[in-house]
């Protein structure tokens, strides 16, 4: 780990260097700014969201050095030389990261508000437990709140997309799609 | 939006550093470990330091080692890393039970034990934004002089809202503090205050730097908490219940209790001790009978105000019910081994 930036006057600009989405950056703030300031205001990534901004919610979401944490009560200056990832980061290629298909597959985003930070929170699930069954899902996902979808839809949603990540030719179900008939 | 006020922000390596830096800051520093009781609180404008030091990247505050057949636990261990340590799910399950319903999976991984342990009173009327509090009139936590749940008291009845400090309590844990004038070393009992603003015996330059676990002999420990959430929420009631079992011939114990200690949270300032319900239960094989009567002693000087979730009379209620849950779940873990 680098050593820590010099402290700075409280008013002044500090600046730090991080990795954001497997890119380098360097950004200047001012030094009681939080991550999610940071992100959203200096480095332009409005995918993380704001919402109770007291670590009630969930909705900002994002994962430093893969654990997922609430950007909204980390300090910037806290992640100098770490890894931070954002939604922002999942799509490769120009294609949408497993979890992002299989959510808009099922209709696990309505308002999509909480929809970033369900996507990072699933995804740390995954790369630790690559085959989650419904009570770890709800587990992992039970710090975030979605006022929307009664979380039956993000789910299914995250057991198929691991599914897909573990390689098998996994299809939404039709009562996943269109109710029981 | 709800943004933090400015301040400079320190990240010591050591606990002389440390010490050094809140000594520069004085009255105006404050310490802090995971942030996520600290940082709502300077939101709220409940808390207003101008220096915040972090204890995070001080090497010797983390881990957790066994020593003397107990075990020293660092308090800058996220709750997430000490519910999954093997010594703790091994010998202390109960310090992870509790640990792992703290709040969420996404707070876990930030906040630490130490924060848990240290974590600020809790209030309606406190836990509220600067202009909510401005349009009632301030309270006597934080900038006023009255009491909104009990105008006419002379006290501040914020709640103390811990999970492990209770279990802590129960299982008679050490805290080790470092000040300027050195270290020095506190039961977990000692620890606290019934007192809503004043509600640590730790100064304010000192800093908890190691928790110590008392040796895995002879004992048994559960904790139940009622909140109306199962995530998220803050206990509106826990209960720890800890027990040592008469020994017997050989390693095996007799099934009598020696000694016990009930520790309920969320109904008082502090973790509050109730003495005279571990009492009813020595001697005695927990049978219903003496359940009974320790549930009636929790439940007599319990005294939940109307200051959180849920009616408080009813709160008072399930004082009873939780208490004898936690300890026929002990009877149960007893016959079970």
């Amino acid at each position: 780990m680098p050593p820590p930036p010099a402290p700075a006057p409280a008013d002044a600009k500090t600046k730090i260097a991080l990795d954001v989405n497997g890119e380098p950056v360097e950004v200047a703030f001012a030094p009681h700014k939080t991550l999610l300031e940071v992100l959203r205001e200096d480095l332009s990534l409005t995918g993380t969201k704001h919402g109770c901004e007291l670590g009630e919610c969930g909705t900002c979401t994002v994962r430093v050095d893969g654990m997922p944490v609430l950007s909204c009560l980390v300090l910037a200056l806290a992640c100098a030389g770490r890894r931070v990832r954002t939604v922002e980061g999942m799509a490769a290629g120009g294609k949408l990261h497993p979890l992002q298909d299989a959510f808009a597959e099922l209709g696990a985003a309505q308002c999509g508000y909480c929809t970033p930070a369900f996507l990072l929170a699933a995804e740390a699930l995954i790369a630790g437990n690559p085959r989650p069954d419904r009570d770890d899902i709800k587990r992992a996902l039970s710090g975030n709140l979605c006022r929307c979808t009664g979380y039956i839809k993000i789910y299914e949603a995250v057991e198929l997309a691991a599914a897909r990540m573990r390689g098998e030719r996994a299809e939404p179900t039709p009562e996943s799609l269109y109710g029981v008939r | 939006m709800l943004r933090l006020p400015s301040f400079t922000y320190l990240q010591p390596r050591t606990l002389e550093e440390a010490l050094a830096m809140k000594a520069d800051a004085g009255a105006e520093g404050m310490y802090v470990a995971g942030g996520t009781d600290l940082y709502p609180n300077m939101k709220r404008r409940h808390q207003e330091p101008r220096t915040v030091i972090s204890l995070m990247g001080i090497r010797g505050l983390g881990g957790c080692e066994t020593r003397d057949g107990g075990c020293a636990v660092g308090p800058c261990m996220t709750l997430t890393d000490l519910c999954s340590h093997p010594t703790i799910r091994q010998h202390y399950d109960t310090v992870a039970q509790a640990a792992g319903l703290v709040s969420t999976p996404l707070l876990r991984n930030m906040g630490t034990l130490g924060g848990n342990l240290c974590l600020d009173t809790r209030c309606n009327y406190y836990n509220q934004t600067y202009e909510w509090r401005q349009a009632i009139d301030f309270c006597m936590k934080k900038d006023g002089h009255i009491c909104w749940v009990a105008p006419s008291s002379p006290r501040c009845w914020a709640v103390s809202s811990s999970d492990v400090a209770p279990v802590m309590v129960a299982l008679g844990a050490e805290y080790v503090l470092v000040g300027p004038g050195g270290e020095r070393v506190v039961p977990a009992a000692r620890f606290y205050h019934n007192d809503g603003i004043n509600y640590l015996t730790k100064q304010p330059d000192e800093i908890l730097c190691r928790v110590r676990l008392p040796r895995p002999d002879g004992w048994d420990a559960v904790y139940h908490k009622l909140r109306r959430r199962d995530s998220f929420d803050f206990p509106v009631l826990g209960v720890a219940t800890w027990v040592q079992w008469q020994p017997g011939n050989g390693k095996r114990e007799t099934g009598r209790v020696a000694e016990a200690r009930i520790v309920l949270g969320g109904v008082a300032s502090w973790p509050q001790e109730v003495p005279e319900a571990g009492a009813a239960l020595a001697g005695t094989s927990l049978s219903d009978e003496a359940i009974a009567a320790a549930a009636d002693a929790a439940y007599r000087p319990a005294k939940p105000m109307d200051n959180t979730d849920f009616d408080l009379s009813w709160r008072k209620q399930m004082t009873r019910v939780y208490v004898s849950r936690a300890l026929a779940e002990l009877r149960r873990r007893r016959s079970a081994r």
